[in-house]
Protein backbone atom coordinates (compact mmCIF):
# COMPACT_ATOMS: atom_id res chain seq x y z
CA UNK A 1 0.00 0.00 0.00
CA UNK A 2 1.39 3.23 -0.86
CA UNK A 3 1.53 6.49 0.57
CA UNK A 4 -1.19 8.08 -1.38
CA UNK A 5 -3.86 5.81 -0.38
CA UNK A 6 -2.54 4.95 2.92
CA UNK A 7 -3.40 8.96 3.35
CA UNK A 8 -6.54 8.71 1.31
CA UNK A 9 -7.87 6.12 4.03
CA UNK A 10 -6.57 8.55 6.45
CA UNK A 11 -8.32 11.53 5.44
CA UNK A 12 -12.00 9.83 4.35
CA UNK A 13 -11.67 7.53 7.99
CA UNK A 14 -15.20 9.36 8.79
CA UNK A 15 -16.71 8.98 5.66
CA UNK A 16 -15.69 5.40 5.56
CA UNK A 17 -16.93 4.52 8.83
CA UNK A 18 -20.25 5.75 7.93
CA UNK A 19 -20.89 3.93 4.36
CA UNK A 20 -19.74 0.80 5.77
CA UNK A 21 -22.28 1.17 8.78
CA UNK A 22 -25.19 1.76 5.74
CA UNK A 23 -23.75 -0.98 3.72
CA UNK A 24 -23.96 -3.66 7.17
CA UNK A 25 -27.44 -1.94 7.32
CA UNK A 26 -28.45 -3.06 3.82
CA UNK A 27 -27.77 -6.79 5.10
CA UNK A 28 -31.27 -7.25 6.89
CA UNK A 29 -31.07 -10.69 8.11
CA UNK A 30 -28.34 -9.21 10.74
CA UNK A 31 -28.92 -8.48 14.02
CA UNK A 32 -25.78 -6.45 14.77
CA UNK A 33 -27.57 -2.86 14.41
CA UNK A 34 -30.57 -3.78 15.76
CA UNK A 35 -30.07 -4.80 18.37
CA UNK A 36 -27.24 -3.07 19.87
CA UNK A 37 -27.93 0.46 20.83
CA UNK A 38 -26.57 3.59 18.58
CA UNK A 39 -23.56 4.02 20.65
CA UNK A 40 -22.28 1.41 21.03
CA UNK A 41 -23.09 0.62 17.30
CA UNK A 42 -20.72 4.41 16.59
CA UNK A 43 -17.92 2.67 19.18
CA UNK A 44 -17.96 -0.72 17.81
CA UNK A 45 -17.54 0.48 14.17
CA UNK A 46 -14.78 3.05 15.18
CA UNK A 47 -12.87 0.26 17.19
CA UNK A 48 -13.23 -1.95 13.67
CA UNK A 49 -11.99 0.94 11.45
CA UNK A 50 -9.28 1.10 13.91
CA UNK A 51 -8.46 -2.23 13.72
CA UNK A 52 -8.80 -2.29 9.59
CA UNK A 53 -6.29 0.42 9.19
CA UNK A 54 -3.97 -0.52 11.83
CA UNK A 55 -1.76 -2.72 9.65
CA UNK A 56 -1.33 0.27 7.69
CA UNK A 57 0.75 2.71 9.75
CA UNK A 58 2.88 0.01 11.50
CA UNK A 59 4.56 -1.80 8.74
CA UNK A 60 1.43 -4.43 7.63
CA UNK A 61 1.42 -6.09 10.76
CA UNK A 62 -1.71 -6.60 12.90
CA UNK A 63 -1.78 -4.67 16.26
CA UNK A 64 -2.04 -8.23 18.54
CA UNK A 65 -3.32 -5.83 21.20
CA UNK A 66 -6.26 -4.21 19.73
CA UNK A 67 -7.12 -7.60 17.60
CA UNK A 68 -7.38 -9.57 21.24
CA UNK A 69 -9.54 -6.56 22.43
CA UNK A 70 -11.73 -6.49 19.60
CA UNK A 71 -12.49 -10.24 18.79
CA UNK A 72 -13.38 -10.42 22.97
CA UNK A 73 -15.94 -7.51 22.75
CA UNK A 74 -17.54 -9.12 19.26
CA UNK A 75 -17.98 -12.40 20.84
CA UNK A 76 -19.09 -10.69 23.68
CA UNK A 77 -21.99 -9.33 21.68
CA UNK A 78 -22.66 -12.27 19.44
CA UNK A 79 -21.41 -11.13 16.23
CA UNK A 80 -21.09 -14.65 13.65
CA UNK A 81 -17.90 -15.02 11.92
CA UNK A 82 -19.92 -15.13 9.03
CA UNK A 83 -21.30 -11.19 10.01
CA UNK A 84 -17.62 -11.09 10.71
CA UNK A 85 -16.58 -11.73 7.22
CA UNK A 86 -19.28 -10.08 5.27
CA UNK A 87 -18.17 -6.71 7.10
CA UNK A 88 -15.04 -6.85 6.05
CA UNK A 89 -16.07 -7.49 2.70
CA UNK A 90 -18.33 -4.33 3.14
CA UNK A 91 -15.14 -2.68 4.31
CA UNK A 92 -12.95 -3.04 1.50
CA UNK A 93 -15.48 -2.54 -1.28
CA UNK A 94 -16.11 0.64 0.34
CA UNK A 95 -12.32 1.58 -0.11
CA UNK A 96 -12.08 0.14 -3.40
CA UNK A 97 -14.89 2.54 -4.53
CA UNK A 98 -13.18 5.79 -2.42
CA UNK A 99 -10.23 5.05 -4.69
CA UNK A 100 -11.74 4.59 -7.54
CA UNK A 101 -13.72 8.01 -7.24
CA UNK A 102 -10.66 9.80 -5.75
CA UNK A 103 -8.98 8.38 -8.65
CA UNK A 104 -5.98 6.60 -6.90
CA UNK A 105 -7.45 3.45 -8.72
CA UNK A 106 -7.93 4.00 -12.48
CA UNK A 107 -8.76 1.18 -15.08
CA UNK A 108 -5.13 1.29 -16.30
CA UNK A 109 -3.42 0.49 -12.21
CA UNK A 110 -6.63 -2.03 -11.88
CA UNK A 111 -3.88 -5.40 -12.04
CA UNK A 112 -1.60 -3.79 -9.46
CA UNK A 113 -4.70 -2.23 -6.73
CA UNK A 114 -5.98 -5.70 -6.78
CA UNK A 115 -2.46 -7.35 -5.55
CA UNK A 116 -2.57 -4.19 -2.87
CA UNK A 117 -5.92 -5.16 -1.47
CA UNK A 118 -5.34 -9.06 -1.11
CA UNK A 119 -1.93 -8.21 0.54
CA UNK A 120 -3.79 -5.82 3.42
CA UNK A 121 -7.27 -7.40 3.41
CA UNK A 122 -6.10 -10.95 3.63
CA UNK A 123 -3.42 -11.61 6.49
CA UNK A 124 -6.38 -9.47 8.48
CA UNK A 125 -8.72 -11.38 7.53
CA UNK A 126 -6.48 -14.45 8.36
CA UNK A 127 -5.82 -13.50 11.96
CA UNK A 128 -9.11 -12.32 12.59
CA UNK A 129 -10.86 -15.47 12.19
CA UNK A 130 -7.88 -17.46 13.65
CA UNK A 131 -8.34 -14.90 16.89
CA UNK A 132 -11.69 -15.40 17.11
CA UNK A 133 -11.96 -19.56 16.60
CA UNK A 134 -9.19 -19.49 19.37
CA UNK A 135 -11.73 -17.45 21.68
CA UNK A 136 -14.50 -20.12 20.38
CA UNK A 137 -12.42 -22.49 21.24
CA UNK A 138 -11.43 -21.80 24.70
CA UNK A 139 -14.75 -20.95 25.37
CA UNK A 140 -15.85 -24.73 24.40
CA UNK A 141 -13.60 -26.27 26.57
CA UNK A 142 -13.70 -24.32 29.80
CA UNK A 143 -17.72 -25.05 29.35
CA UNK A 144 -17.35 -28.78 28.76
CA UNK A 145 -14.95 -28.96 31.83
CA UNK A 146 -17.49 -26.77 33.79
CA UNK A 147 -20.49 -29.38 32.44
CA UNK A 148 -18.08 -32.18 33.81
CA UNK A 149 -17.62 -30.25 37.06
CA UNK A 150 -21.19 -29.95 37.78
CA UNK A 151 -22.01 -33.52 36.27
CA UNK A 152 -22.36 -36.10 39.35
CA UNK A 153 -21.24 -35.62 42.87
CA UNK A 154 -22.62 -37.86 45.58
CA UNK A 155 -23.48 -35.60 48.54
CA UNK A 156 -23.52 -37.83 51.60
CA UNK A 157 -27.18 -36.24 53.68
CA UNK A 158 -27.04 -38.39 56.71
CA UNK A 159 -24.99 -41.23 57.83
CA UNK A 160 -26.24 -44.03 55.54
CA UNK A 161 -27.73 -41.93 53.18
CA UNK A 162 -26.39 -40.02 49.48
CA UNK A 163 -27.80 -38.57 47.29
CA UNK A 164 -27.05 -37.86 43.56
CA UNK A 165 -29.23 -35.03 41.95
CA UNK A 166 -28.69 -34.89 38.18
CA UNK A 167 -29.20 -32.17 36.28
CA UNK A 168 -29.39 -31.84 32.67
CA UNK A 169 -28.62 -33.98 29.79
CA UNK A 170 -27.49 -37.18 30.34
CA UNK A 171 -24.90 -38.76 26.93
CA UNK A 172 -22.78 -41.84 27.05
CA UNK A 173 -20.14 -39.99 28.92
CA UNK A 174 -21.62 -38.54 31.51
CA UNK A 175 -23.90 -41.42 31.97
CA UNK A 176 -19.88 -43.07 32.28
CA UNK A 177 -19.57 -40.82 35.00
CA UNK A 178 -22.45 -41.01 37.15
CA UNK A 179 -22.02 -44.94 37.26
CA UNK A 180 -17.96 -44.09 38.62
CA UNK A 181 -18.66 -41.43 41.50
CA UNK A 182 -21.94 -43.41 42.20
CA UNK A 183 -19.90 -47.00 42.81
CA UNK A 184 -16.66 -44.87 44.29
CA UNK A 185 -19.11 -42.77 46.23
CA UNK A 186 -21.27 -45.27 47.86
CA UNK A 187 -18.55 -47.17 49.09
CA UNK A 188 -16.83 -44.42 50.24
CA UNK A 189 -19.35 -42.97 52.02
CA UNK A 190 -20.51 -46.44 53.29
CA UNK A 191 -24.19 -45.22 52.16
CA UNK A 192 -26.89 -47.50 52.83
CA UNK A 193 -29.56 -46.38 50.60
CA UNK A 194 -28.75 -43.93 47.40
CA UNK A 195 -30.89 -41.71 46.41
CA UNK A 196 -30.94 -40.56 42.34
CA UNK A 197 -32.50 -37.67 41.87
CA UNK A 198 -33.73 -36.95 38.06
CA UNK A 199 -35.80 -33.96 38.76
CA UNK A 200 -33.19 -31.93 36.73
CA UNK A 201 -33.01 -34.29 33.62
CA UNK A 202 -35.32 -33.02 30.80
CA UNK A 203 -36.00 -36.29 28.93
CA UNK A 204 -35.80 -39.90 29.97
CA UNK A 205 -35.18 -41.76 26.97
CA UNK A 206 -34.52 -45.68 26.67
CA UNK A 207 -30.80 -44.66 27.03
CA UNK A 208 -31.07 -42.65 30.04
CA UNK A 209 -33.37 -45.50 31.73
CA UNK A 210 -30.98 -48.26 30.44
CA UNK A 211 -28.09 -46.18 32.53
CA UNK A 212 -30.13 -45.66 35.25
CA UNK A 213 -30.99 -49.30 35.37
CA UNK A 214 -27.25 -50.59 34.90
CA UNK A 215 -26.02 -48.37 37.77
CA UNK A 216 -29.17 -49.23 40.18
CA UNK A 217 -27.83 -52.84 39.41
CA UNK A 218 -24.25 -51.95 40.35
CA UNK A 219 -25.13 -50.28 43.45
CA UNK A 220 -26.85 -53.32 44.11
CA UNK A 221 -23.63 -55.69 43.79
CA UNK A 222 -21.70 -53.30 46.04
CA UNK A 223 -24.02 -54.30 48.89
CA UNK A 224 -26.44 -50.97 48.51
CA UNK A 225 -29.92 -50.08 47.58
CA UNK A 226 -30.57 -47.75 44.84
CA UNK A 227 -34.16 -45.62 44.50
CA UNK A 228 -35.24 -43.49 41.57
CA UNK A 229 -36.67 -39.89 42.87
CA UNK A 230 -37.69 -37.06 41.34
CA UNK A 231 -39.89 -38.76 38.36
CA UNK A 232 -42.51 -36.35 37.13
CA UNK A 233 -45.54 -37.14 35.78
CA UNK A 234 -45.10 -36.68 32.00
CA UNK A 235 -41.87 -38.66 32.40
CA UNK A 236 -43.88 -41.30 34.15
CA UNK A 237 -46.14 -41.57 31.47
CA UNK A 238 -43.38 -41.56 29.13
CA UNK A 239 -41.50 -44.31 30.70
CA UNK A 240 -44.72 -46.49 30.73
CA UNK A 241 -45.63 -45.56 27.41
CA UNK A 242 -42.04 -46.58 26.70
CA UNK A 243 -42.74 -49.94 28.42
CA UNK A 244 -39.12 -49.93 30.18
CA UNK A 245 -39.46 -51.87 33.43
CA UNK A 246 -38.04 -50.11 36.57
CA UNK A 247 -39.64 -52.50 39.41
CA UNK A 248 -36.94 -53.50 40.06
CA UNK A 249 -35.95 -50.87 42.64
CA UNK A 250 -38.10 -48.49 44.40
CA UNK A 251 -39.14 -44.93 42.89
CA UNK A 252 -41.16 -42.00 44.07
CA UNK A 253 -42.26 -38.54 43.14
CA UNK A 254 -39.99 -36.10 45.29
CA UNK A 255 -36.62 -36.06 46.60
CA UNK A 256 -38.75 -35.42 49.99
CA UNK A 257 -40.74 -39.13 49.79
CA UNK A 258 -37.61 -40.62 49.01
CA UNK A 259 -35.85 -39.48 51.80
CA UNK A 260 -38.50 -40.21 54.42
CA UNK A 261 -38.25 -43.70 52.84
CA UNK A 262 -34.58 -43.93 52.80
CA UNK A 263 -34.73 -43.00 56.93
CA UNK A 264 -37.14 -45.92 57.08
CA UNK A 265 -34.85 -48.47 55.70
CA UNK A 266 -32.30 -47.22 57.50
CA UNK A 267 -34.70 -47.69 61.03
CA UNK A 268 -35.18 -44.17 61.03
CA UNK A 269 -37.78 -40.90 60.87
CA UNK A 270 -38.16 -37.54 61.35
CA UNK A 271 -39.78 -36.40 64.78
CA UNK A 272 -41.13 -32.66 64.71
CA UNK A 273 -40.07 -30.96 68.21
CA UNK A 274 -42.86 -30.79 70.71
CA UNK B 1 -50.02 -23.14 8.11
CA UNK B 2 -47.21 -25.47 7.70
CA UNK B 3 -44.09 -25.10 9.66
CA UNK B 4 -41.03 -27.33 8.98
CA UNK B 5 -36.94 -27.41 10.07
CA UNK B 6 -34.71 -29.77 10.38
CA UNK B 7 -31.04 -30.97 12.03
CA UNK B 8 -28.92 -32.79 10.63
CA UNK B 9 -27.49 -35.95 12.93
CA UNK B 10 -23.95 -36.23 12.97
CA UNK B 11 -22.68 -36.52 16.60
CA UNK B 12 -24.36 -37.54 20.15
CA UNK B 13 -24.88 -33.63 20.79
CA UNK B 14 -27.43 -32.99 17.60
CA UNK B 15 -29.75 -35.51 19.44
CA UNK B 16 -29.94 -33.09 22.39
CA UNK B 17 -30.40 -30.27 19.57
CA UNK B 18 -33.00 -32.60 17.68
CA UNK B 19 -35.31 -32.62 20.79
CA UNK B 20 -34.74 -29.28 21.84
CA UNK B 21 -36.14 -28.49 18.66
CA UNK B 22 -39.31 -30.72 18.79
CA UNK B 23 -39.72 -29.37 22.27
CA UNK B 24 -40.18 -25.95 21.39
CA UNK B 25 -41.90 -27.20 18.15
CA UNK B 26 -44.20 -28.83 20.23
CA UNK B 27 -44.85 -26.07 22.56
CA UNK B 28 -45.81 -23.94 19.89
CA UNK B 29 -47.91 -26.05 18.33
CA UNK B 30 -50.25 -26.18 21.66
CA UNK B 31 -49.30 -29.66 23.01
CA UNK B 32 -49.62 -29.74 26.72
CA UNK B 33 -46.64 -31.17 29.21
CA UNK B 34 -46.77 -34.71 28.68
CA UNK B 35 -47.46 -34.69 25.32
CA UNK B 36 -44.44 -32.38 24.69
CA UNK B 37 -42.63 -35.07 26.91
CA UNK B 38 -43.78 -37.97 24.53
CA UNK B 39 -42.52 -36.12 21.40
CA UNK B 40 -39.24 -35.06 22.67
CA UNK B 41 -38.35 -38.91 23.96
CA UNK B 42 -39.86 -40.14 20.67
CA UNK B 43 -37.46 -37.55 18.96
CA UNK B 44 -34.76 -38.31 21.23
CA UNK B 45 -35.11 -42.37 20.26
CA UNK B 46 -35.35 -41.85 16.48
CA UNK B 47 -32.50 -39.53 16.42
CA UNK B 48 -30.16 -41.80 18.30
CA UNK B 49 -31.59 -45.02 16.11
CA UNK B 50 -29.26 -42.51 13.64
CA UNK B 51 -26.74 -41.99 15.38
CA UNK B 52 -26.30 -45.85 16.88
CA UNK B 53 -26.80 -47.22 13.49
CA UNK B 54 -26.55 -44.98 10.41
CA UNK B 55 -24.13 -42.58 12.05
CA UNK B 56 -25.30 -39.72 10.27
CA UNK B 57 -28.97 -38.73 9.22
CA UNK B 58 -31.44 -36.08 9.38
CA UNK B 59 -34.62 -35.47 11.86
CA UNK B 60 -37.55 -33.26 10.34
CA UNK B 61 -39.80 -31.66 12.39
CA UNK B 62 -42.69 -30.25 10.44
CA UNK B 63 -46.33 -29.04 11.99
CA UNK B 64 -49.30 -29.97 9.37
CA UNK B 65 -52.99 -28.88 9.39
CA UNK B 66 -55.44 -31.78 7.66
CA UNK B 67 -59.16 -30.97 7.71
CA UNK B 68 -59.85 -29.79 10.87
CA UNK B 69 -57.05 -31.55 12.71
CA UNK B 70 -53.43 -30.09 13.70
CA UNK B 71 -50.40 -32.51 14.26
CA UNK B 72 -46.51 -32.65 14.42
CA UNK B 73 -44.78 -34.88 11.71
CA UNK B 74 -41.54 -36.64 12.73
CA UNK B 75 -39.48 -37.59 9.65
CA UNK B 76 -36.08 -39.68 10.88
CA UNK B 77 -33.99 -40.39 7.51
CA UNK B 78 -30.80 -42.01 7.01
CA UNK B 79 -28.89 -43.93 4.09
CA UNK B 80 -27.94 -46.17 6.64
CA UNK B 81 -27.76 -50.54 6.71
CA UNK B 82 -31.48 -50.42 6.47
CA UNK B 83 -33.38 -52.74 8.52
CA UNK B 84 -33.40 -56.80 7.55
CA UNK B 85 -36.10 -58.16 10.05
CA UNK B 86 -38.46 -55.12 10.86
CA UNK B 87 -40.23 -57.46 12.75
CA UNK B 88 -37.80 -58.10 15.00
CA UNK B 89 -36.95 -54.68 15.62
CA UNK B 90 -40.54 -53.19 16.61
CA UNK B 91 -40.45 -56.38 19.09
CA UNK B 92 -39.99 -55.39 22.70
CA UNK B 93 -36.41 -56.35 24.13
CA UNK B 94 -35.10 -56.76 20.93
CA UNK B 95 -31.71 -54.74 20.65
CA UNK B 96 -28.25 -55.25 18.83
CA UNK B 97 -26.54 -52.59 20.61
CA UNK B 98 -26.60 -53.84 24.16
CA UNK B 99 -29.54 -51.52 25.52
CA UNK B 100 -33.02 -51.89 26.66
CA UNK B 101 -34.31 -52.70 23.11
CA UNK B 102 -37.66 -50.69 23.99
CA UNK B 103 -36.64 -47.69 21.38
CA UNK B 104 -38.66 -48.55 17.98
CA UNK B 105 -41.81 -50.29 19.77
CA UNK B 106 -41.64 -47.46 22.00
CA UNK B 107 -41.88 -44.65 19.56
CA UNK B 108 -44.75 -46.49 18.20
CA UNK B 109 -46.28 -46.40 21.18
CA UNK B 110 -45.49 -42.54 21.81
CA UNK B 111 -47.22 -41.70 18.52
CA UNK B 112 -50.03 -41.87 16.98
CA UNK B 113 -48.91 -42.46 13.30
CA UNK B 114 -46.00 -44.43 12.87
CA UNK B 115 -44.76 -45.62 9.22
CA UNK B 116 -41.00 -47.37 8.59
CA UNK B 117 -39.88 -47.35 5.02
CA UNK B 118 -36.90 -49.61 4.39
CA UNK B 119 -34.63 -50.99 1.86
CA UNK B 120 -31.31 -53.20 3.23
CA UNK B 121 -27.88 -51.35 1.81
CA UNK B 122 -29.84 -48.18 0.70
CA UNK B 123 -31.34 -46.38 4.42
CA UNK B 124 -34.69 -45.98 6.15
CA UNK B 125 -37.40 -43.52 6.61
CA UNK B 126 -39.25 -43.40 9.97
CA UNK B 127 -42.36 -41.29 9.79
CA UNK B 128 -44.29 -40.78 13.24
CA UNK B 129 -47.13 -38.25 13.86
CA UNK B 130 -48.92 -37.31 16.64
CA UNK B 131 -52.24 -35.29 16.52
CA UNK B 132 -53.50 -32.83 18.96
CA UNK B 133 -56.33 -33.72 20.39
Amino acid sequence: MNEVMRNSIFDNIETITTRWIERMKDHSDERFLDIMPAPVVATMSREFTELMTSNLSTKEQVDKDRLDEFTKKIIHFGWSIKFINRAIDAFSSVIYELFFENGILTDKNLREGVNIFASWINPLRESIIEEYSVKWERTDSLQKIALQELSASLIPVFEKISVMPLVGTIDTERAKLIMENLLEGVVKQRAEVVLLDITGVPVVDTMVAHHIIQAADAVRLVGSKCMLVGIRPEIAQTIVTLGINLTDFSTTSTLRRGMQKALQMTGRTIVEEE
Amino acid sequence: MEHRSSIDINTEWDIVAARQLGRNEAKSTGFGTVDQARITTAISELARTIYLYAGKGRIEIQSITVGQRVGLVIIASDEGPGIADLQKVMTDGYTTSGGLGAGMPGVKRLMDDFRIETEVGVGTTITATKWLH
